[in-house]
């Protein structure tokens, strides 16, 4: 047996991960290209359809203010919690740093039944409200676009505030102390000295948001209840209701081609590498 | 320094952002130990039956230890997988084990439901529906990026000289893996298996592609309890989720301080 090269032994550890992570997934998910140009029938119908098709139209309008109001929501909260942690030292910082960590371990599942049993005709929300008097028939907050809204935000605000974290404690603060010894008030400082040297923090955050959002289906999918079809959900309602495998796959593909577009430009702000690869 | 506006705005709103990320999770808390046959608050007296029928339930308690076992499975394949893939990238370090780290953390990017349709045709053409091995398959799949990031995370801190030093003394590339990189390699690996153990254990989307009536995991259970009727038994059962997930998590910080 000829001797290996330490390359190759190092290949040989590579190797096993990669080849299944590309015969059983990526071979798939470009499986879906073809699919969507072969069934029902050769050629570009499915996609002839879909743009022709008011209801998609609808649902990609639909997923891109979600996506993009969840990530606003997020950022805004997200900051406040981030900066208070990495910049308020006190013996709680533990404790606000476990608090954002718990609801990110706790399944999206419970998440969203959470916020059903809070938002429902009959939940505690509405019946908290009709008890005290303040309204006489149920709100509706959920089966519509704000409970989504709601449930959206409290599942990905932990995507947020974690890499804004990690960017935050990379600050030093004698830059922001400069600022203030030279006269500037704690708001100028914080404004023009500490906030953009938290943008890279912020664009990572926003990023990963965005993209979560864009192919979310669970939370829309519960807590719109057949009313807020995001796009996920209008995939799975062609292929589970009409059978559409084709228009289905075709509309995996616009939001795969969506998703990658969002990375692409996003790459003009955030620096991919360490927003995605060297994540903590 | 006295306290300022500025400071009590941040100070507010954290700890109000901090409530509204975790009250919500404690509402299940008091509608599980409520004594009706639906989801509301307790109204006579605090009754633990959706516990008893959760805990006498064949269906649920099948469900939890499929989970369980399917996540355990996932644990050890993505973490020895990843482990050894992100160790290899680690030496080479050159441009081709970046692309191959590219390919690795896709499943992160791509949408669930698409992900699952590309599993569930694929499944169809190797026989694995409704099969074990293809809920375990899948979720190592989705479950190796977050191995490959805490594993590579880990290494981050490795001097490249110490490997150096061991392979010019005389070790083998084997030796210098198991005995100087794999230690460096150990809190990555733990955090990475933790971590795919929670994909695997959360994942509904794929399952719901790739099972039919043979494979039911806990998150599929819970998904058709909602969907169907909503019964106070889910949320007995989340009760005691969020509960594990919040000793779980008191530990971690606990430790983290004494550490």
């Amino acid at each position: 047996m000829p001797r290996l090269t330490d390359k190759a032994r190092y290949w040989m550890l590579v190797l096993p991960a990669l080849a299944i992570m590309i015969i059983f997934y990526i071979l798939p998910v470009l499986g879906i290209w073809e699919i969507s140009v072969t069934e029902p029938d050769f050629g570009f119908g499915n996609y002839v359809k879909m743009t022709e098709s008011n209801a998609v139209k609808t649902s990609f309008i639909l997923t891109f203010r979600v996506a993009a109001i969840t990530t606003i929501g997020c950022l805004l909260l997200g900051y406040i919690v981030a900066y208070t942690i990495s910049n308020f030292a006190s013996r709680l910082t533990p404790l606000m740093v476990a608090l954002v960590l718990l609801p990110f371990w706790v399944s999206v599942l419970i998440r969203s039944f959470s916020w059903i049993v809070l938002l429902g005709r009959s939940g505690l929300v509405n019946d908290t409200l009709r008890d005290v008097g303040l309204i006489t028939s149920p709100l509706r907050l959920m089966h519509n676009e704000t409970g989504v809204l709601i449930a959206m935000i409290h599942v990905m605000l932990p995507f947020a505030v974690l890499p804004m974290l990690a960017n935050m404690r990379g600050i030093s603060r004698s830059y922001t102390d400069a600022a203030r010894g030279l006269g500037a008030s704690e708001w100028t400082a914080f404004r023009s000295v500490y906030f953009p040297q938290t943008l890279p923090g912020v664009f990572s955050g926003a990023l990963l948001v965005f993209v979560l959002s864009l192919g979310f289906f669970v939370t829309p999918a519960l807590l719109g209840g057949g009313r807020v079809l995001m796009i996920s959900e209008y995939i799975t309602y062609q292929i589970q209701e009409f059978l559409a495998w084709g228009l289905g796959s075709a509309l995996s593909v616009a939001l795969l081609i969506a998703t990658a577009l969002v990375l692409l430009v996003a790459a003009r702000f955030v620096n991919l590498k360490s927003a995605l690869l060297e994540r903590h | 320094m006295k306290t300022s506006t500025f400071r009590i705005f941040f100070n507010t709103g954290a700890w109000l952002v901090l409530a509204f990320l975790v009250l919500p999770l404690l509402v299940v808390v008091p509608v599980s130990l409520t004594d009706t046959s639906y989801i509301g608050l307790p109204k006579e007296h605090l009754s633990l039956q959706h516990y008893e029928s959760y805990f006498t339930s064949p269906e649920w308690l099948h469900a939890t230890w499929t989970s369980i076992w399917v996540g355990l499975a996932v644990a050890a394949a993505a973490t020895v997988l990843g482990t050894a893939f992100s160790i290899g990238c680690w030496f080479l370090s050159d441009r081709a084990a970046t692309i191959a780290r590219w390919v690795l953390i896709t499943p992160i990017l791509v949408p669930p439901v698409v992900q699952s349709l590309g599993f569930y045709r694929f499944w169809v053409k190797l026989d694995l529906i409704d099969t074990y091995t293809g809920v375990i398959l899948a979720h190592t799949l989705l479950a190796l990026p977050y191995v490959s990031i805490s594993v590579f995370a880990a290494l981050a801190n490795l001097d490249r000289r110490i490997p150096q030093a061991a392979r010019s003394l005389g070790a083998s590339v084997w030796q210098t893996v198991t005995n100087v990189v794999v230690p460096a390699a150990r809190p990555g690996m733990l955090t990475g298996a933790v971590f795919a153990f929670i994909v695997s254990f959360d994942e509904i989307v794929g399952v719901l592609f790739i099972t039919v009536r043979a494979v039911n995991t806990l998150p599929k259970v819970i998904w058709e309890g909602i969907q169907e009727n909503i019964d106070p038994t889910i949320a007995a059962v989340s009760t005691f989720l969020v509960m594990i997930t919040l000793a779980a998590t008191a530990v971690v910080v606990l430790r983290r301080r004494i550490a």
